[in-house]
């Protein structure tokens, strides 16, 4: 039941309000009838569930969707986008996840690019642009200076470059959309300075995230999403954490995860003094069927790195590498694949599916010997293959020979599962497998980890969530800056422990030794 | 070993105690497999060359007799024989601009060895093993050196083309051993002739391998996504390295038979040639990004062309503006199907 | 200011100090290569190519192909030259307009394909290759137009000579200038190198990603255009096959010169310094004592190693995790 509180009196009169807002697109209604309203020196965060419909208000707001019902007022008259860049004439600017900025331009063009000042004869005013985007870097403490050009600055540099660019335009609206996402735990937190500097300037801030521990200390207001309709909204001083993750699934959802206790079973990989050049160095673990190793560490560890490394894809410089007792050398990933180790990547859509083929396809794609005779396919093999992994996995489509773009989010992402289990493996990398799922499937999602464990799976999980890493895993191996720190069993293992490890505040004896 | 129970366990969480859900059954195909064919672009192919045989028919007397449509396939089999090989690459998400600097170059090989007094088989084998060679070298530079192929085969055009100029300057070749002609002028059959009958084996090769083996399939996952395909072990550099080989050899054949026709080398054989088969693929359905296209649609596209060349012919329209009328075919073929998109979207917007 | 380590880093540098001990090996064999007025001439012979392979950088910046230039080139040059012989009172800087218009429009013909109907460019300009030659041909009948058909004035205006240099090679150092300060200093040129770069980012900052690219074929085809005029006046023959296959040179140029295929990558000094690599070679050979047979196996070669160099270059450097605890950038510190 949707739950609106009201806003305090006291608080000043909207500066952006989105009334009533629909937006449909080809057999998907993104969202239907949505009110959301954005106070002058106030963070709103905005929270829902993948699909909820949050980037697509965003980029109704940003001008870059036209709604097709509904109002967008500012200062309480109603106005209409033609295009992004009259948005952002308005005063509304967006800070994405993705880099929405210019590798090879400077920092001054990046700034300016679409609005930048011009002399009498129609040139670029280079000393004006100069002059004033020193000024703004200066007011935000960056280390770097307008020529530097965009691709030498790190992400959280390159965060600063398009406040910078919010700045510029005088924005009194700043959509921050994930935007700790990549970013150390000082990067964030010199990110909420800078919040809390924009709020005291008087600006609008929306700020979407998943990070319920960051919404509740930097926002003021909140609005839920769910299934492209508002289903509550008011201040955050009236409300906590159950409340919103209800409003968010609509039901009371069990926070603690399915794990099911395994007896591990025979040592199925072994690595050894595993390094790369410049990735990672000195890393060794064994695994047991039935077990679950995290894998935790900050953004830029080497977690994806190193398991990327024992799938094939790239060459170690040293180490050994030892699956069901056997010395193995890995040089692809098709010898990964016949050794029994697969690796699901993070971005699965992108890197783990061909979304332009069919269901059947992809699930077979890891398979075709399988699937074929003397190099010959046969179809009636693989849509056999392709059926009984659906199936199990309880997939949602049309047909076998839908396109996989064609199914929504976490159905490709059961396709990609299907291609890996179809190969039979032992063990299994899952890198970041919760990413991008909300918390109604999140929980499906560990049940399924823990089922593979028990049935004899050897697991590796990379993540980058606490709660998960210490609900799921059995043992947690933690890896800083490439090197591994130390390897937890599950016992008595706390949040902080793992926290202090993966930023080196440990004390110096608790290290690994060599 | 069993994974899963049948329980599917990755459904939402319905509760301990709630029955299993029932298995849901999802069919192999949605469209019937005749509705997908007629609504295809070998389809749209198939009516042009039936609307250019009707219309040369009536045009001219002298179209249909089947020696003289046998005639017809000598303008365009060799180019086609090129572009079975450069589909696969084009599918690939690659490109291969070279290949008409191959046939310049194995002519020109083929045309010393003949020249040396060496017999038909050693010629037409050194056509070969330098068409090979030069696909090599392509697949080395795009596979191993990883450069972009439309400006590495570039670079391999002037080279390849060079050498030619480079070994025979001004001259030409035109001593060829007996026997030799027959590649490109002999009948294996009445009016089959042997240009036109490997063009038509090769084709079904080809169309065989990209529809119904596992290696085509790899071509056309690696074409859609080669991240992807990579991460599903496929051995994409590999796979393009052969593809790159098979395009040299095809250009090698290709110039067995032209060099073989003309009875004589010059290093300005086949120019213009990479462009024309390029056309003839793209026109063939198969999208220049990769990962789309078939067999059929490509033979399908060298009839068309190929029977448009010959039919102008028969009207004495000069050849420049056949290539006008192809270009225009070209884009407007591609055109085709985004402008009848756009249009349904618009059509579909406005109605209430 | 640039740090002078970085600015000798730049492609454009490098490919200078590669030109400069060309320059240096070619007068190992023949000194008077390198004299100034001959230095001069190979300027002036490779102006056409410098001024197309700009166009072409402006269409590959915004990852596009122009495979039409050449073909614009014949068609403009053979409609400037009929025009002349029939009209030979026209005076002659309307006629370069008017070729420069005439190229305009051509290279909108491609842009709005590719920005309207959305096709690949490759595939736009594969198609428009053939269609203005084969409009030349057209036009023409077939027929050339010979230098005595042309008046003198239309063949004078490239060889006229200003401080030492023709006319032609002058117009090719304008086009260098507006180019450079086009590409650099105004919010369109800058636009090209934003779509090229980052597409999705362009379309963000509300750079209209679509008309960046009709501009870049408009300025291809325009530059065309004038190039239609030079060639033809300047060989004094006008004929349909005219520049057959110069736009791979063209393109070969921009290759050498460092622009990227892959977009957002390149400039005008790249483009003019690929040009000149390639116009120095062509005209050393036969000073050299290589026959000029072996000129396009050479160029072949040397765009095959631009290549190898620029992709290199080019290739992200990989997140080097490891060295991070050298530099003393720590997360936590």
């Amino acid at each position: 039941m949707p739950m609106f509180r009201p806003v305090p009196s006291a608080s000043p009169p909207p500066i952006l309000e989105m009334r009533g807002i629909t937006k449909i697109f080809p057999g998907v209604r993104a969202l239907s009838d949505v009110n959301l309203s954005l106070r002058a020196g106030r963070v709103t965060a905005l929270i829902g569930e993948n699909g909820a419909g949050k980037s697509t208000l965003v980029k109704t707001m940003t001008g870059i969707y036209r709604p097709d019902g509904g109002d967008i007022l500012i200062d309480g008259a109603p106005v209409t986008f033609a295009a992004p860049a009259a948005a952002e004439a308005a005063g509304i600017t967006a800070i994405h996840q993705e880099t929405v900025l210019f590798d090879e331009l400077s920092v001054a063009e990046n700034i300016f690019a679409g609005h930048a000042p011009t002399t009498r004869f129609g040139l670029l005013d280079r000393k004006a642009m100069i002059e004033r985007v020193g000024a703004l870097l200066r007011t935000l403490d960056a280390p770097f200076g307008p020529r530097a050009r965009l691709k030498d600055l790190s992400i959280g540099q390159r965060h600063l470059v398009a406040v910078a660019r919010a700045l510029s335009v005088d924005a009194r609206v700043i959509v921050m959309d994930e935007p700790t996402a990549a970013l150390s735990q000082k990067e964030a937190d010199e990110l909420f300075a800078i919040v809390e500097r924009l709020k005291a300037q008087g600006r609008a801030i929306l700020f979407i995230s998943h990070k319920f521990e960051e919404v509740f200390h930097i926002a003021d207001d909140y609005a839920v999403f769910r299934d492209g309709r508002s289903v509550g909204a008011g201040s955050l001083a009236d409300t906590d954490q159950a409340e919103i993750v209800h409003l968010m699934v609509g039901r009371p959802v069990e926070q603690t995860f399915p794990k099911i206790a395994v007896t591990p079973g025979d040592v199925v990989l072994e690595v050894e003094d595993y390094s790369h050049p410049t990735e990672f160095d000195g890393v060794s673990f064994h695994l047991r069927r039935g077990e679950i190793l995290g894998l935790y560490g900050l953004v830029g560890a080497g977690r994806s790195e190193l398991c990327q490394s024992l799938f094939g894809i790239t060459r170690p410089s040293r180490g050994r590498v030892r699956i069901k007792g056997r010395d193995t050398i890995i040089r692809s990933p098709g010898d990964a694949i016949k050794a029994g180790l697969v690796y699901v990547p993070e971005e699965r859509g992108r890197h783990g599916a061909v979304l332009a083929m069919p269901i059947a396809d992809n699930i077979t794609l890891a398979s075709l010997a399988e699937v074929s005779r003397n190099g010959i396919l046969r179809p009636a093999s693989e849509f056999a293959l392709a059926r009984r992994y659906a199936q199990r996995l309880d997939l949602r489509a049309a047909s076998l020979s839908q396109p996989v773009g064609t199914l929504s989010g976490g159905n490709q992402q059961k396709v990609v599962i299907s291609k890996w289990l179809a190969t039979r493996p032992d063990i299994i990398i899952l890198d970041e497998p919760s990413k991008g799922i909300d918390i109604g499937s999140k929980a499906a999602v560990h049940g399924f980890i823990s089922e593979l464990a028990t049935q004899g799976l050897a697991v590796i999980m990379i993540s980058s969530e606490l709660p998960e890493i210490l609900g799921m895993s059995d043992r947690v191996l933690v890896m800083r800056d490439g090197r591994p720190v130390r390897l937890y069993d599950r016992d008595g293992l706390s949040a902080e422990t793992l926290v202090r490890a993966a930023t080196g505040n440990m004390d110096a004896n608790a290290e690994l030794a060599a | 070993m069993t994974m899963l129970t049948p329980n599917a366990p990755f459904a939402a969480d319905h509760g301990r105690d709630a029955p299993p859900p029932p298995v849901r059954v999802i069919p192999d195909r949605a469209d019937a497999p005749f509705a997908t064919l007629l609504k295809s672009w070998e389809a749209l192919l198939l009516a042009l060359i039936l609307a250019i045989f009707t219309a040369n028919s009536l045009a001219s007397p002298y179209f249909l007799d089947v020696w003289n449509l046998s005639d017809a396939t000598f303008n365009f089999t060799e180019k086609a024989i090129v572009a079975l090989a450069l589909a696969f690459v084009i599918l690939a998400g690659e490109i291969d601009i070279s290949v008409a600097g191959i046939i310049a170059l194995s002519s020109t090989i083929m045309g010393a060895t003949a020249a040396a007094g060496l017999p038909t088989p050693v010629v037409a084998a050194a056509g070969l093993v330098a068409g090979l060679a030069c696909g090599a070298v392509n697949g080395l530079l795009v596979t191993t050196l990883e450069l972009p192929s439309i400006v590495a085969t570039i670079g391999t055009m002037s080279l390849f083309r060079g050498l030619a100029y480079g070994l025979l300057g001004d001259g030409a070749y035109t001593r060829y051993p007996d026997g030799f002609s027959y590649f490109g002028q002999g009948y294996v059959w009445e009016w089959l002739s042997f240009e036109f009958a490997a063009f038509l084996a090769l084709a079904l090769l080809a169309g065989f391998l990209l529809h119904h083996t596992a290696f085509g399939r790899t071509v056309r996952a690696i074409g859609h996504n080669p991240t992807a395909a990579a991460f599903s072990g496929l051995r994409v550099r590999r796979v393009k390295f052969w593809l790159f080989l098979a395009t040299g050899l095809a250009a090698g054949l290709a110039s067995v038979m032209l060099t073989s026709r003309l009875g004589s080398t010059r290093p300005s054989i086949a120019t213009g040639w990479e462009l024309e088969i390029v056309t003839m693929v793209v026109l063939g359905g198969v999208s220049i990004t990769g990962g789309v296209g078939t067999i059929p649609g490509v033979v399908l596209a060298a009839l068309v062309m190929g029977l448009l060349t010959f039919g102008l012919g028969l009207l004495n329209v000069s050849g420049i503006i056949m290539s006008i009328i192809v270009g225009a075919m070209l884009i407007a073929v591609i055109a085709l199907p985004i402008l009848t998109r756009k249009l349904s979207l618009r059509l579909r917007r406005s109605a209430p | 200011m640039t740090a002078p380590h970085t600015l000798l880093k730049s492609r454009e540098a490098l490919l200078l100090i590669a030109g400069t001990v060309l320059l240096g090996l070619i007068a190992l064999r023949a000194p008077d290569f390198v004299t100034p007025g001959n230095l001069a001439t190979v300027f002036t012979d490779s102006a056409i190519l410098i001024i197309l392979a700009i166009g072409q950088t402006a269409v590959i910046l915004t990852r596009s192909i122009d495979l039409s230039v050449a073909a614009n080139l014949a068609l403009t040059g053979m409609a400037g030259a009929m025009l002349n012989a029939a009209h030979p009172e026209l005076p002659v800087p309307l006629l370069v307009l008017a070729s420069a218009g005439m190229g305009l429009g051509l290279g909108a013909v491609n842009g709005l394909l590719v920005w309207r109907i959305g096709l690949p460019s490759i595939v736009v300009t594969l198609g428009t290759l053939t269609i203005f030659r084969g409009a030349a041909f057209v036009l023409s009948g077939g027929e050339w137009v010979n230098t005595f058909q042309m008046s003198p004035a239309y063949l004078a205006l490239p060889r006229e000579t200003l401080l030492g240099l023709p006319v032609l090679a002058w117009l090719a150092v304008a086009v260098i200038g507006l180019a450079a300060l086009v590409f650099t200093r105004t919010a369109a040129g800058r636009a090209l190198y934003a779509v090229g770069g980052n597409p999705v980012a362009a379309v963000y900052a509300g750079i209209d990603a679509g008309r960046a690219v009709f501009r870049a074929f408009c300025l291809s085809g325009l530059l065309a255009g004038l190039c239609g005029y030079l060639w033809v006046s300047r060989f004094a023959v006008a004929y349909v096959d005219v520049a057959a296959g110069f736009e791979l040179d063209v393109i070969a140029a921009c290759v050498i010169g460092g622009v990227s295929i892959s977009g957002g990558v390149g400039s005008v000094a790249g483009a003019v310094l690929g040009a000149l690599f390639l116009g120095v070679i062509k005209n050393a050979l036969p000073v050299v004592g290589v026959s000029p047979f072996w000129q396009m196996s050479i160029s072949g070669a040397i765009i095959i190693a631009a290549v190898i160099l620029n992709t290199r270059a080019e290739r992200a450097k990989g997140r080097i995790i490891l060295r991070r605890l050298d530099v003393g950038q720590e997360a936590g510190a």
